[in-house]
């Protein structure tokens, strides 16, 4: 019995054009709701949330609509004297909100408002001795940790200051017997994560590690019949690979190994036409 | 009257319990101020939490910052990490409060699995049960457990992580293999399995040429129950790049090619199989003299990759079409 390839479908009178205007006024909107049990919920996720509405502004050509002194504020407000940033009131400094907010600042032109020496302080002090970087203080090593840390600094044009061929050769060794990367040594092989290792290769300038024919071809098996991207073999499709699967082959210089058109179709079918936004994959909200 | 009784086992959506009461309510509390979150009047992130979210949470800045680290607190970031468990400024308070009572434990191992098993991929938890682990150094309900989460989610990317760090730490390989070749019998395409197959070979037996063989044989064996596999192919391919002895990778790249081209005449086109057969004739190439050799050879993987790039996997033709013509450019001298 061979079974076929999970995947997803693709209803019927799913949208087939861009909602452009529609997804400004949802990312206008998120947060306004003051019954919204969900934004409550993610609010560990606040500066990432930030970052990515700001981010999806700006390629808009809508970042005026965009509180920028509001933003500004928030970004001062989550910094806190160790040089990282907190996601938001209440929580603890990391590695992620830290380079969401340097993200956020560089899309505003508002470095100077941040103490980014600081940012540099702390963001050293989270390498280890073998290269790879832990979240915060608590220690916990990822390869998301190791681009958070090297992309925060190449923006602020610090990279120097950390030890980035040790860096590269802990992502190094993450490399995985199919020519894609992990978390950590060992751990599956994941579109998230290769971006994440693909992207650290390439600001610190060890993109030679890779094997771009392989990964990239591996990368380019993610994509399944009905045009939308998985993560893994075998997982079904969903919207936001579309962003780590090809971002990587772009810097590998590979983006054309995937069908454009057929993922164009999936992904406009995962926008909702009533509020706005994109569902993980179409049919879902 | 202890915490755990203000708790009701009826819970709204949104987390109001009905028979909750508030900590701002409760008198053997009132010795702590509670501290508010200061959002300032930031639009920007304007969050209206629960009101019972509020209460919890002022209370819990109000012992973090008297730095109390009693019985009642542990109660309190128990409620706190129900509201948030994703909240890792509580969970790190939670830990150093344990350190403080000096702690069963095994009671925590059990909330630990718990709030696991109602998130399971949330990092924290998952972080949490590790800094537990470090300080048992108690690795031994952990195999059991990574296989229950697993057995509701086999690819659960969290638990296979911790499972990971358990065999390295505490040297727990050998009943691992037995334990992955029943999840491949589950699922063959179960990438993660494949993926923790060759984890426990690297870190065990290593890649000798018997161990070669054997892996080699137990890839072929799946691939010709389903052929249209990618885990078990990548697995294939990855066990021969990881043998370093030349006279069983030949023999054994032999013996899969044979079957492939017998395959292959019968119909088979799986991608993954004329991936390998492509490949294996690039490496002839590299061995052949002759032009009109070379030509014969050549031809051949163009025919297949543009099978490929037409039929069987369209929608990568692209990556065909490379192929193709990355093997004309790198043997064909000018085609």
């Amino acid at each position: 019995m061979a079974l076929g390839r999970k995947d997803a479908k693709i209803p019927e009178d799913s949208p087939t054009e861009l909602l452009l205007e529609k997804h400004v006024e949802f990312i206008k909107k998120y947060g306004e709701d003051p019954d919204d049990y969900e934004y409550a919920m993610s609010d560990f996720l606040r500066m990432n949330g930030l970052y990515w509405g700001c981010s999806a502004m700006h390629l808009m050509g809508h970042i005026d609509k965009m509180d920028k002194s509001s933003v500004i504020q928030f970004l001062k407000d989550c910094q806190v004297e160790n040089g990282g940033f907190r996601p938001v009131q209440g929580h603890d400094p990391h590695l992620l909100n830290t380079l969401s907010a340097v993200q956020i600042a560089v899309i505003f032109d508002c470095l100077d408002e941040i103490d980014e020496e600081g940012v540099v302080k702390y963001v050293k002090s989270l390498q280890t001795e073998e290269g790879s970087f832990m979240g915060d203080q608590w220690g916990e090593v990822d390869n998301r940790f190791t681009f958070c840390a090297v992309a925060c600094l190449s923006l602020l044009g610090r990279l120097s200051e950390l030890e980035v061929d040790k860096a590269a050769d802990f992502v190094k060794s993450c490399l995985n017997f199919d020519g894609g990367f992990g978390s950590r040594p060992g751990a599956e092989s994941h579109a998230g994560l290769i971006y994440t290792c693909v992207g650290t290769l390439a600001v610190t300038g060890h993109l030679h590690y890779v094997d771009a024919d392989r990964l990239g071809w591996w990368l380019a098996e993610r994509q399944l019949d009905s045009g939308g991207l998985n993560g893994r073999p075998e997982k079904l499709p969903d919207v936001c690979y579309s962003w780590w699967v090809l971002a990587s082959l772009k810097i590998l210089n590979r983006i054309h190994w995937i069908d454009k058109e057929k993922l164009k179709t999936f992904m406009l079918a995962c926008q909702d036409n009533e509020t706005g936004g994109f569902a993980d994959r179409p049919g879902n909200m | 009257m202890g915490d755990e009784d203000y708790r009701s086992s009826s819970e709204e959506p949104n987390g109001e319990m009905t028979d909750w009461v508030f900590y701002r309510d409760r008198p053997e509390w009132r010795d702590v101020t509670p501290v508010p979150q200061d959002d300032g009047a930031n639009p920007v992130v304007r969050i209206a939490y629960s009101e019972r979210f509020t209460d919890v949470y002022d209370y819990f800045r109000g012992v973090m910052r008297t730095g109390e680290k009693s019985a009642r607190v542990l109660q309190l970031t128990e409620d706190a990490l129900e509201q948030n468990p994703a909240n890792y400024t509580v969970w790190y308070y939670r830990r150093e409060v344990l350190k403080a009572l000096d702690s069963d434990l095994k009671k925590e191992m059990k909330y630990c699995r718990d709030m696991i098993e109602d998130h399971p991929k949330n990092y924290q938890v998952w972080q949490h049960r590790r800094a537990l682990i470090e300080w048992t150094q108690d690795p031994t309900a952990e195999l059991r457990f990574t296989e229950m989460i697993l057995s509701g989610d086999q690819k659960n990317y969290h638990a296979w992580q911790h499972r990971q760090w358990v065999l390295a730490t505490f040297n727990l390989w050998d009943k691992e293999l037995a334990y992955i070749d029943d999840l491949i019998e589950v699922d063959i395409r179960n990438n993660s399995a494949w993926n923790q197959r060759f984890f426990v070979i690297s870190h065990s037996e290593g890649w000798t040429p018997e161990v070669v063989d054997r892996e080699v044989n137990f890839a072929l064996d799946k691939i010709k129950k389903v052929v249209k596999n990618e885990s078990s192919w990548n697995y294939l391919k990855g066990v021969l790049n990881a043998c370093d002895n030349e006279e069983k990778k030949g023999e054994l790249k032999l013996k899969i090619r044979s079957w492939c081209e017998e395959k292959y005449s019968q119909g088979e086109e799986s991608s993954y199989m004329l991936s390998f057969i492509i490949d294996v004739l690039q490496q002839d190439l590299e061995g052949i003299k002759s032009t009109e050799e070379k030509t014969k050879v050549l031809d051949r993987i163009e025919s297949l990759c543009v099978r490929l790039a037409t039929h069987c996997d369209t929608i990568r033709a692209n990556y065909w079409n490379f192929i193709k013509d990355s093997a004309k450019l790198r043997h064909g001298g000018g085609g």
